[in-house]
């Protein structure tokens, strides 16, 4: 057990699997010789060789395609988006490919797609997004989005070991700015399953990846309220029982995310509540969630437009006072 | 809630006929009921305004729960003060039991005059977890001290209400719960109640859709296992020339209708032949009891009767049916039948039977292996009737083809006490009653 990054356990727990099985390999843009736009790949190329760590042609497509052609030859491989924004290129292969071979022909599509997403560093409209909530619509496709060092590394593992498509969503801006104890040996963090994060009594927060820090840091704000976030960690499947069990505790719940609002995964969320769980209600199920636009590129607007700590405060209390 | 017959111990609220306010008079129905033996209206004990509602629809609860109170006029209905009230209201529903069942209950102490219900739930949203712990807890939310916005009742604040006893000021849905300064008396203990819906049904998949189980449904499908994890069922059946009853009946249906109004259908000349044929085998009309075979002197006839709303069938009994002329027996039948399907029975109307007749031939089906309606031994069905070529002989012996009104019989026995050579000899003495019928026999 030692402290790690986000960005550490995800690199550490991907190498573990390389080394353990040699079906498991990398490809994407700039992963090799340059370990990764944001290195977690450093030193890969050196320990694995060029043939498990592929540098790729700029071509999102390709990476896509030939991940999925792989997969179904059998081996395991971990493609890389450099930034979560360019998958739209792989789209094609991605959903009408990989998503449905495993029901049109019952082969297994063991794919992890590895995509760095969020903003919160000015990274502008193309570098920022969270596009999870498409993603969550195709069926065939698991995605999901750690918000702790340990269950990156836990996650990773368990996606590479599922032998469907797994998006894989890495918090840009947790990589190196959250630590935490990390298992040195092997785990599996099972997909579908949440983590309560803080338990609580008041009102409930269901949510994932950098707003689980948000949301945190606004119930501190609240000593008199007692706020239970409930930290998804994947989104499809999601863990529905645990989402319905702490509504009915609280009766009162926050849907917080860092997409955009409309049609975002937190609808699917709030809907889910109020036909599973109507009777339970004390208040209606309120969404946090950013404006129906594009993300802005200037840090004042960014700032607006990513739920900050005092959005979900004022939305707690309102929901406390409700 | 009204004690309908010994052995039943609670019943469902399946309808309230008049709500909070309304003003009813004295036998008028007030709601209906569902037991595992009957559903029925409970007619008001008293004239006067319904005050307060006490247990709502689809809930279930133990005999002797106050259901609902009735007070005095309508204009009468102002704030009760907290103390008791000086003009004690009759005791709804409690003293109340379907019309046929004299047995009184046992006392009851005269509760206290109800708060009209100045409710005030229009005026602030309840949400909906707030509706149904009130529900749950028989609490009306207007009386609950509200915290949230424009003073709205929080689950918090009905939560600590019912901490703080507070359900005690407000209408209780158990008489333990009752308050306790103006009722002395002690009242019957609440049993637990089962909330017939509450078991969680699977969900429903594409093209389904799921309905509660009614009490009688239920009902019916336990004793229906029941019967046949119990009695062996072997069903013998014979054809019966019924053309000598379709004369006669022509002919006594005027006279019947005009002097008596009412009907001699088939089935009172079939319940009349299988009365007289029971007297002769009493082990049909018997009863295995445990190592004991038991007979009666006396015929109570069962007849299956379908429900109005086509979602059940209930048997009412006649009892000593064999004291009935044809008449009486044709009076007896359309009288237990109606009541069964306004939901007028008794229990006691539904219990000791000792031989049940079923007619499922109104819809022109000729065969049936019908269910034995515990712990009797034998169920006849009766089919349609149905105009066939038939060979008969002649007064001078010879044989010749005729058309006759042939109707099937089946005799489905217990066969651990009946057999077949005596089901059969049944079947037969029934048969020739009934094809020997004389213009004379009653």
């Amino acid at each position: 057990m030692a402290e790690k990054t986000y960005l550490q356990a995800i690199s550490d727990g991907l190498r573990q699997e390389m080394r353990r099985d040699k079906r498991v390999f990398v490809l994407g843009e700039d992963v090799g010789v340059y370990g990764g736009a944001f290195k977690v790949t450093l030193g890969f190329q050196e320990e694995f060789g060029p043939w498990r760590v592929l540098d790729m042609p700029l071509s999102e497509t390709a990476i896509m395609g030939g991940a999925t052609g792989a997969a179904i030859m059998g081996l395991r491989p971990v493609a890389e988006m450099q930034f979560a924004d360019f998958v739209s290129c792989a789209w094609d292969h991605l959903v009408t490919v990989a998503a449905k071979q495993r029901w049109r022909a019952g082969t297994p599509v063991p794919i992890v797609l590895r995509l760095p997403s969020s903003g919160g560093f000015s990274g502008g409209p193309f570098h920022s997004q969270n596009p999870e909530s498409s993603f969550a619509h195709i069926p065939g496709l698991k995605c999901v989005c750690p918000s702790t060092p340990e269950d990156a590394k836990g996650l990773l593992v368990a996606a590479i070991e599922d032998p469907n498509p797994v998006l894989f969503f890495e918090h840009k801006h947790l990589y190196r700015r959250i630590k935490g104890e990390v298992p040195d040996e092997r785990y599996v963090t099972p997909i579908g399953k949440a983590r309560i994060h803080a338990e609580g009594e008041d009102v409930t927060v269901i949510t994932w990846g950098a707003m689980v820090y948000t949301a945190e840091e606004a119930a501190k704000q609240l000593p008199d309220t007692s706020v239970e976030i409930v930290d998804l960690r994947t989104i499809m499947p999601w863990d529905k029982q645990a989402v319905l069990d702490s509504a009915r505790k609280t009766s009162k719940v926050l849907v917080l995310h860092e997409d955009t609002r409309t049609g975002g995964f937190g609808a699917e969320i709030a809907a889910t509540i109020a036909e599973e769980a109507f009777e339970d209600l004390d208040a209606p199920v309120r969404r946090i969630a950013a404006p129906d636009c594009p993300v802005p590129f200037s840090p004042v607007l960014e700032k607006a437009y990513i739920p900050q700590v005092d959005d979900v405060v004022a939305g707690l209390k309102e929901l406390v006072s409700y | 809630m009204p004690q309908m017959g010994v052995s039943v111990s609670e019943g469902t609220i399946t309808k309230w006929s008049k709500q909070v306010g309304e003003q009813i008079e004295a036998d008028e129905t007030l709601l209906e009921i569902s037991t595992d033996k009957v559903d029925t209206e409970v007619p008001s004990p008293a004239a006067g305004v319904v005050s307060e509602i006490l247990v709502q629809e689809g809930e279930t609860v133990a005999v002797g729960t106050v259901l609902a109170r009735i007070g005095g006029e309508a204009g009468a209905a102002a704030p009760a003060p907290p103390e008791p009230a000086t003009q004690p209201a009759a005791a709804a529903a409690e003293a109340a039991a379907t019309e046929g069942t004299t047995v009184p209950e046992e006392p009851q102490p005269a509760a206290p005059a109800a708060e009209p219900a100045a409710s005030e739930n229009g005026k602030s949203f309840v949400s909906p977890v707030v509706a149904r712990i009130a529900s749950e807890h028989g609490i009306d939310p207007s009386q609950v001290p509200g915290t949230g916005n424009g003073g709205r009742v929080t689950k918090k604040d009905i939560q600590a209400f019912i901490e703080a006893g507070g359900q005690a000021a407000a209408p209780a849905v158990a008489p333990a719960e009752v308050a306790p300064p103006p009722a002395p008396a002690p009242t019957p203990a609440a049993a637990p109640r089962p909330a017939p819906s509450s078991q969680e049904a699977e969900a429903p998949g594409a093209g389904e859709s799921l309905e509660p189980l009614s009490a009688m449904r239920r009902g019916i499908a336990e004793h229906m296992r029941r019967s046949l994890d119990t009695s062996a069922h072997v069903t013998s059946a014979i054809e019966v020339d019924m053309s000598r009853v379709v004369t006669i009946r022509e002919k006594l249906k005027k006279e019947y209708q005009a002097a008596y109004g009412i009907n001699p259908t088939y089935l009172a000349f079939i319940a009349r032949a299988a009365t007289e044929t029971l007297r002769e085998f009493p082990w049909v009309n018997g009863e295995l009891r445990g190592e004991k075979i038991v007979t009666r002197s006396y015929v109570n006839l069962g007849f299956a009767v379908e429900l109005a709303d086509g979602k059940g069938l209930i048997v009412p009994v006649v009892k000593n049916a064999e004291t009935l002329n044809l008449l009486g027996m044709a009076k007896a039948i359309a009288e237990i039948a109606k009541r069964a399907r306004d939901k007028r029975l008794t229990p006691d109307d539904v219990v000791g039977g000792t031989f049940t007749i079923t007619n499922p031939g109104g819809y022109g089906t000729f065969h049936g292996t019908p269910v034995i309606s515990q712990p009797q031994a034998a169920i006849l069905g009766t089919y349609a009737i149905v105009k066939r070529p038939w060979v008969i002989t002649d007064d001078n012996g010879a044989d010749a083809i005729a058309i006759r009104s042939m109707m099937n019989i089946t005799l489905t026995y217990d066969h651990r006490l009946v057999d077949g050579a005596l089901a059969g000899r049944f079947l037969r003495d029934l048969r020739e009653r009934l094809q020997s019928w004389g213009e004379s026999d009653y």
